[in-house]
C-alpha cells in the first residue's frame, strides 16, 4: 500500500516523520520524496544512488518554413505559450504545460514535438529499503509533471519489485502539486503542529483531501507547544490521532544534526514502531474498500 | 517604491513570524500575503477586508449529456488521465483536468463546453500595521501563480493610491510556480533559514533561483543555536556569495507564544529576539536601498 505523508503546513515534520517510518517499518518500503521543489529526504536516508534520468516535457518546435500564421495554436493554447504576430510564431516553451493539443491540430504540420527538462529523477537504496526522489530544475515552474513522472518511474521493477509498501514524503501546501503527490495514495498521514498555524493548514488539508476521498490520519508534532485548538478539531472533523512526538530540544537538535529521529533513542524508536504498526492496520482495510 | 519579498525554500522556518515583525516595525508600507495556496500572516493580522472578490481563472470542461456519443476522442486525446468515457458518456475528473481545452477542442460533436472557474477569493483589508492584500486558494486548486500576479499587482495600485513607499510579501515555499510569480518585480529577496541539513540544502536552491532571475538577496538565520556548525555553513556560503546576513535569532518559545496571542512576537515580547529583529529590519532597509541604486 501507498502511505502518502502531507501537512498543508510546511516544516511540521513530514520529512523527519517519512525517514522515521521507513526506518521503523519491520518490512522493506520505498521511501519516495514527491517534495521535488525542495526535496529533503535523502540528507536523512543517505542513499545510495543507483540510477538517474531526465526528467522531460514533450513541448512544441515551429518549423517557419511550415507554417502559414493561421493562428489556430495560438488561439487553442490556454497557456499562452505560442504566439503568431503577423508572420512571426514564437514559443515559450516554458509556458507549455504539454497537453500536446497545438501539435494535434496545426493544419500545415509546422508543429513538431521537441523537450523541456523539468528536472531528474534518482533512485537506489538505503539500508535494506529502496529510495526514489524526483529533483525539480532550479528556475522550472511545473512540479506536477514531475511528480506524475516520479509516480511512474515508481513502477519499475528495480525499484518496486517485491516490495508492498511504499511511503510518499509529500510537498507542503494544498494545491496542485501536493494534491498530485497525494492521488495515488491509500492513506494519508498529516502531520502538524499545535499552533495556530498548523490548525489553520491541518483544516485546509483536511479540505483537500476529503475531496479526493483518501482516509486520514494525524500525527501532532511537537506536542506541547502552542494551545489544545488542534485536538478539539481533530475530534469534531473525525480525524484519529495516530501518534504525537514531544517537543523536546533534544529532538530538534538531532533533526539539525542530520539524524533519523527514530533512532535517537529507545522511547523514540518505540514510538515510530507504534506509529507504523497503527499507520498499518488504518490503511489496510481503507486499501481494500478502495480496491472494492 | 521597494518590493521586499520573505521567502525560505523550506516550510516551517519562520518566514510568516518574520514578516509580522516587520510588518509591526514598518511604517508606510502595503502588506501582501502571497502564500496563496495555505496563508497564515493573516491569523496574526486579523484584516478586516473592504473589499473581497472572486478569483476567476483558467476554464474547466463540462460535458453535455445529450450531445455525446461516446465516441472516446476525449480519453484518446487528453493526456493528463482526466476524462474517460463509460457507459454513461464521457466524465471529467476535475482534480486531474488541467483546463488545456484539448477535449473540447477536438469533440466531434462540440459536445463539451468550457467554463470559467472559480479557484478562490481575493481580499483587500485593514489591519492595525496598514493596508494588506490577501488571498485563498480554493483547497485542491491550480492557478496559484496567477492568483499571485494579480495580488501583486494589487498591492502596487494600493502602495501607489495610499503613497506607501514599501510593500512587504509573505512569500510561499518552494521554488516553483507561485515563488517564480511572487519573485517578479521584487527588489530584494529575504530568505529565513534555519540550521539544518533541510534549512541550508533549500537555501542554496532558492538562492539559485533568485540568481536565476537576477533578484538580490539577504538572509535571516532563524533557530541559529540548534546547530552551530551548520549555522558557520551558512554562514561561510552568504560570504562566498556576498549575500548580507541581516540577523540571526535564537529558537525562542515567543514566536509561538505570540502567534497563539495573535501577535507579532515585536508585540508580546522586548526580548533580546524582538531586538534583533528590529537591528535586522533596519539594515534590510539599508540593503533594499542599496540594491536599488545599484
Amino acid at each position: 500500500m501507498k502511505i502518502a505523508i502531507a501537512s498543508g503546513k510546511g516544516g511540521t515534520g513530514k520529512t523527519m516523520v517519512t525517514a522515521s517510518l521507513s526506518v521503523s517499518w519491520g518490512s522493506r518500503v520505498v521511501a519516495v520524496d514527491l517534495d521535488v521543489e525542495e526535496p529533503n529526504l535523502h540528507l536523512f536516508l543517505k542513499p545510495d544512488i543507483t540510477g538517474s534520468r531526465d526528467a522531460l516535457m514533450e513541448v512544441p518546435q515551429a518549423d517557419e518554413s511550415k507554417c502559414n500564421y493561421c493562428r489556430e495554436c495560438a488561439e487553442f493554447c490556454e497557456y499562452k505559450a505560442i504566439s503568431v504576430l503577423g508572420s512571426v510564431i514564437m514559443i515559450f516553451p516554458e509556458m507549455c504545460h504539454g497537453c500536446g493539443g497545438c501539435l494535434a491540430l496545426c493544419p500545415t504540420g509546422a508543429l513538431t514535438p521537441t523537450h523541456r527538462k523539468l528536472g531528474d529523477v534518482s533512485w537506489g537504496t538505503s539500508g535494506q529499503n529502496r529510495f526514489l526522489m524526483g529533483r525539480l530544475r532550479v528556475g522550472e515552474a511545473m512540479s506536477p509533471p514531475l511528480i506524475h513522472q516520479v509516480m511512474t518511474a515508481l513502477k519499475q521493477p528495480d525499484i518496486s519489485a517485491g516490495i508492498a509498501d511504499v511511503l510518499l514524503d509529500a510537498p507542503p501546501g494544498v494545491s496542485c502539486p501536493a494534491i498530485s503527490a497525494v492521488i495515488d495514495s491509500d492513506y494519508v498521514v498529516l502531520v502538524t503542529e499545535p499552533t495556530p498555524f498548523g490548525v489553520f493548514d491541518l483544516r485546509l488539508a483536511h479540505q483537500a483531501f476529503t475531496t479526493l476521498g483518501k482516509p486520514m490520519g494525524v500525527v501532532v508534532n511537537r506536542a506541547g507547544v502552542g494551545n489544545d485548538e488542534v485536538y478539539g478539531f481533530c475530534s469534531q472533523a473525525g480525524l484519529p490521532i495516530l501518534a504525537e512526538i514531544p517537543y523536546d530540544r533534544a529532538i530538534a537538535e538531532a533533526y539539525a544534526a542530520g539524524e533519523v529521529i527514530a533512532r535517537i533513542s529507545a522511547p523514540m524508536t518505540a514510538l515510530f514502531q507504534r506509529l507504523a504498526e497503527t499507520i498499518r492496520q488504518a490503511a489496510a482495510p481503507a486499501k481494500e474498500a478502495r480496491h472494492a | 517604491m521597494h518590493e521586499i519579498l520573505i521567502i525560505s525554500g523550506k516550510g516551517g522556518t519562520g518566514k510568516t513570524s518574520v514578516t509580522a515583525a516587520f510588518a509591526h516595525i514598518c511604517e508606510n508600507a502595503v502588506i501582501c500575503d502571497l502564500d496563496v495556496d495555505a496563508p497564515d500572516l493573516h491569523l496574526i493580522l486579523q484584516p478586516q477586508p473592504r473589499q473581497t472578490t472572486e478569483f476567476i481563472s483558467g476554464f474547466e470542461p463540462k460535458v453535455v449529456a445529450e450531445k455525446c456519443t461516446s465516441c472516446g476522442t476525449c480519453e484518446q486525446m487528453c493526456r493528463f488521465d482526466a476524462i474517460k468515457v463509460g457507459d454513461e458518456g464521457a466524465v471529467v475528473d476535475p482534480i486531474r483536468c488541467e483546463g488545456c481545452g484539448v477535449c473540447v477542442y477536438f469533440c466531434p460533436e462540440k459536445a463539451i463546453d468550457f467554463i470559467p472557474k472559480h479557484c478562490g477569493d481575493w481580499s483587500i483589508s485593514d489591519t492595525r500595521f496598514g493596508t494588506m492584500a490577501h488571498a485563498q486558494l480554493f483547497p485542491g486548486e491550480e492557478n496559484s501563480g496567477k492568483l499571485v500576479a494579480l495580488l501583486r499587482t494589487q498591492a502596487r495600485e494600493l502602495a501607489a493610491s495610499e503613497g506607501a513607499s514599501l510593500i512587504l510579501s509573505d512569500g510561499p515555499p518552494g521554488i516553483g510556480c507561485p515563488v517564480i510569480s511572487a519573485l517578479s518585480g521584487t527588489n530584494l529577496a529575504v530568505m529565513v533559514t534555519e540550521p539544518t541539513p533541510s534549512g541550508i540544502h533549500d537555501l542554496e536552491r532558492v538562492v539559485e533561483l533568485c540568481d536565476y532571475f537576477k533578484i538580490p538577496t539577504s538572509v535571516i538565520i532563524n533557530k541559529c543555536d540548534l546547530n552551530k556548525t551548520i549555522a558557520g555553513d551558512i554562514r561561510t556560503f552568504c560570504d562566498k556569495k556576498g549575500i548580507c546576513v541581516l540577523g540571526e535569532l535564537p529558537h525562542d518559545p515567543d514566536f509561538v507564544n505570540a502567534m497563539v496571542q495573535a501577535r507579532a512576537i515585536t508585540e508580546f515580547s522586548q526580548g533580546s529576539t524582538s531586538q534583533k529583529l528590529r537591528e535586522a529590519w533596519q539594515r534590510l532597509l539599508q540593503q533594499a536601498a542599496e540594491s536599488k541604486a545599484a
